[in-house]
């Protein structure tokens, strides 16, 4: 190679150096552009929909009058029962594996098994809910089931997270607990427990963000498309007051009455779909956002 | 004292069998799950021979005509997978690449946020995205798709997993030393020489444990290819025309009413049974990459 070959190298090396940061640059902002898109365009077919009829109605045959009422009230007895379910079991998991764990092969076990259930595809646990809770436990096509499927879907996550935010909280913490006398339990409830505490709620949340879009595993157990009533409400104005059989009444939620409406023919139950999406982006994004600020606040807030 | 410390020894020891029984219920969702498929697989197996149902070349299981084929319906899963990464992986590399080699901190912390959102969206609503936008877009371009094809899920499929890929690929190259980097820039290299020939080979086992999540993500997707693929089980390699996936006939049969114990209930567990074993394999397969290169850089 002589000098002149050599600078002619150098200066293509150079030449595709900066080709790659333009191409980087523009497929990150490609990427960025899709997302708008999307978004823009479910805005566009759905904006005229939204107004308080469309969350006080039930779902109707025709497109002007149905509404999302049965399937928001759905969403949030699912979510309710599902954080309700899945946090404290989760918390308490990852408390065991990152606390308590000896370093043999159930450990091992466990952890490989978590991983690989965080990526199992949500229609198994759809199969799950189905076979286990509907049929041999004959808790129905209910409330409950719904719940009880979703939480085991996010159990894995709560888990990993939790283990991240006490994996954060420094060893010196654990140690000066131990210095004057408390119990390991003592130690993890006191200290440790409450420092992690930001971390496993942006976990939990973010968990939950991901709960409220399921469809495939809720469409599994049998929750209805189509539904004109609401389950059982908690609280009634007779003795005891607190009821429970809602519990066992079937159900519908956001993203199937969505999926419902976009599997139809009729041009006008598309915007209901976009409508409906509007608020279901609306709230998973709302509850990321909450987690991004958690995040932040304490990251900056708490300095060992 | 005595008395107050083995009190408080019990309590310990009772809290740390609760917390050891939760850790264990991941173990019991797992053989539920595997138990639940083999019982109904099984059930399912008395009735139709294995033969078929690996080499029929039709699936047909609500017709009086009944066949088994599963290859039909994984035809269609292979289809739109293949589709999604082909627009997944080269976007989610160069992503990765840019952010981590090219961007400023300061862009890097706004940005990938702000793609992760991408995973985020309920894959219901990239449902409605393909059969409503991109559908319509493609047919302007390919005026022989039709409505319901596996070319426009499999396309959004692909946009739904370039943040997977992107933010894993991302998280295994920065964990790549710098000492390698400064190494390769005091013999002269240019950035995008020290991206392909350093940093990518170095995170390799890292990059490659991200590119497996997103074809098991893609495998196991079911909203997008249930609204906007079709029904139709077909052995073809074709993108333009209905398709049906594993997961999309799943969703179909649940859809309908259909008993405990008939053909068609079964169908869907031994269909789910094949999922769950091709997307176990690949999941332990990432784990075990992920894990190699912790071991290497950490």
């Amino acid at each position: 190679m002589n000098e002149k070959q050599r600078v002619n190298r150098k200066k293509l090396n150079k030449s595709l150096d900066k080709l790659f940061l333009i191409l980087g640059f523009s497929v990150t902002l490609l990427a960025l552009g899709i997302l708008l898109t999307l978004i823009l365009d479910i805005v566009q077919d759905g904006w005229g929909r939204l107004n308080l009829d469309f969350l006080t109605h039930f779902p109707s045959r025709k497109p002007q009058e149905a509404g999302i009422l049965s399937a928001w009230v759905g969403t949030l007895w699912i979510m309710t029962l599902t954080s309700v379910i899945a946090f404290p079991l989760g918390v308490m998991a990852g408390i065991y594996l990152e606390e308590y764990a000896p370093q043999n092969r159930i450990t091992n076990l466990i952890e490989i098994n978590i991983a690989n259930l965080a990526g199992v595809p949500s229609i198994i646990y759809g199969l799950l809910g189905l076979g286990l809770f509907v049929r041999f436990m004959h808790m129905g096509r209910s409330v409950i089931s719904g719940g009880a499927t979703l939480a085991l879907l996010i159990l894995p996550m709560i888990i990993l997270s939790t283990r991240e935010a006490l994996r954060a909280v420094p060893f010196s913490i654990r140690e000066a607990a131990y210095a004057i006398g408390a119990t390991k339990w003592q130690t993890v409830r006191h200290q440790v427990l409450p420092s992690a505490l930001p971390g496993i709620m942006t976990g939990t949340i973010l968990a939950m963000s991901r709960a409220i879009g399921e469809t495939a595993p809720l469409i599994m157990i049998g929750a209805l498309t189509y539904i004109a009533f609401l389950p059982a409400p908690p609280l009634q104005s007779q003795f005891p007051f607190l009821h429970l059989n809602g519990l066992f009444d079937p159900f519908t939620v956001l993203p199937i009455q969505i999926f419902n409406w976009v599997s139809r023919p009729q041009k006008g139950f598309f915007e209901d779909a976009a409508a409906g999406i509007i608020i279901l982006l609306g709230i998973a994004f709302l509850m990321n956002a909450v987690a991004i600020f958690l995040r932040t606040r304490y990251q900056k807030k708490i300095r060992w | 004292m005595i008395l107050l410390r083995s009190r408080s020894l019990v309590r310990e020891k009772c809290v740390e069998g609760a917390l050891f029984l939760s850790a264990l219920l991941s173990i019991f969702t797992t053989l539920g799950i595997i138990s639940i498929l083999i019982f109904e697989t099984y059930e399912f197996f008395k009735k139709v021979s294995i033969f078929d149902f690996l080499t029929d070349r039709q699936w047909t299981p609500m017709f009086v005509d009944k066949h088994f084929g599963i290859l039909s319906l994984f035809a269609g899963t292979f289809l739109t997978t293949l589709i999604a990464m082909v627009v997944a992986i080269p976007i989610g590399l160069i992503c990765a690449v840019f952010l981590s080699e090219y961007a400023s901190n300061r862009m890097r912390t706004y940005v990938k946020p702000i793609l992760e959102i991408l995973a985020a969206v309920p894959t219901v609503v990239y449902g409605y995205f393909a059969l409503l936008f991109v559908t319509p877009l493609l047919q302007k371009l390919i005026p022989d798709l039709a409505g319901f094809n596996a070319l426009s899920p499999g396309i959004v499929m692909g946009i739904m997993i370039i943040p997977i890929i992107s933010s894993l690929s991302e998280d295994a190259m920065h964990a790549v030393p710098m000492s390698l980097r400064e190494g390769a820039y005091a013999l002269g290299a240019t950035r995008l020489q020290v991206a392909l020939r350093v940093v990518l080979p170095a995170a390799l086992s890292g990059i490659t444990a991200s590119l497996i999540l997103g074809i098991s993500r893609a495998i196991g997707e079911t909203m997008i290819v249930a609204v906007a693929a079709g029904q139709q089980p077909r052995l073809t390699l074709n993108p333009l025309v209905p398709i049906e996936t594993v997961t999309a006939y799943i969703v179909q049969v649940s859809l309908g009413d259909t008993p405990a114990g008939t053909i068609e209930y079964q169908t869907i567990f031994a269909t789910g049974m094949s999922l769950f074993g091709v997307t176990f394999l690949l999941n332990i397969l990432s784990y075990k990459l992920k894990k190699k290169f912790r071991e290497a850089y950490e």
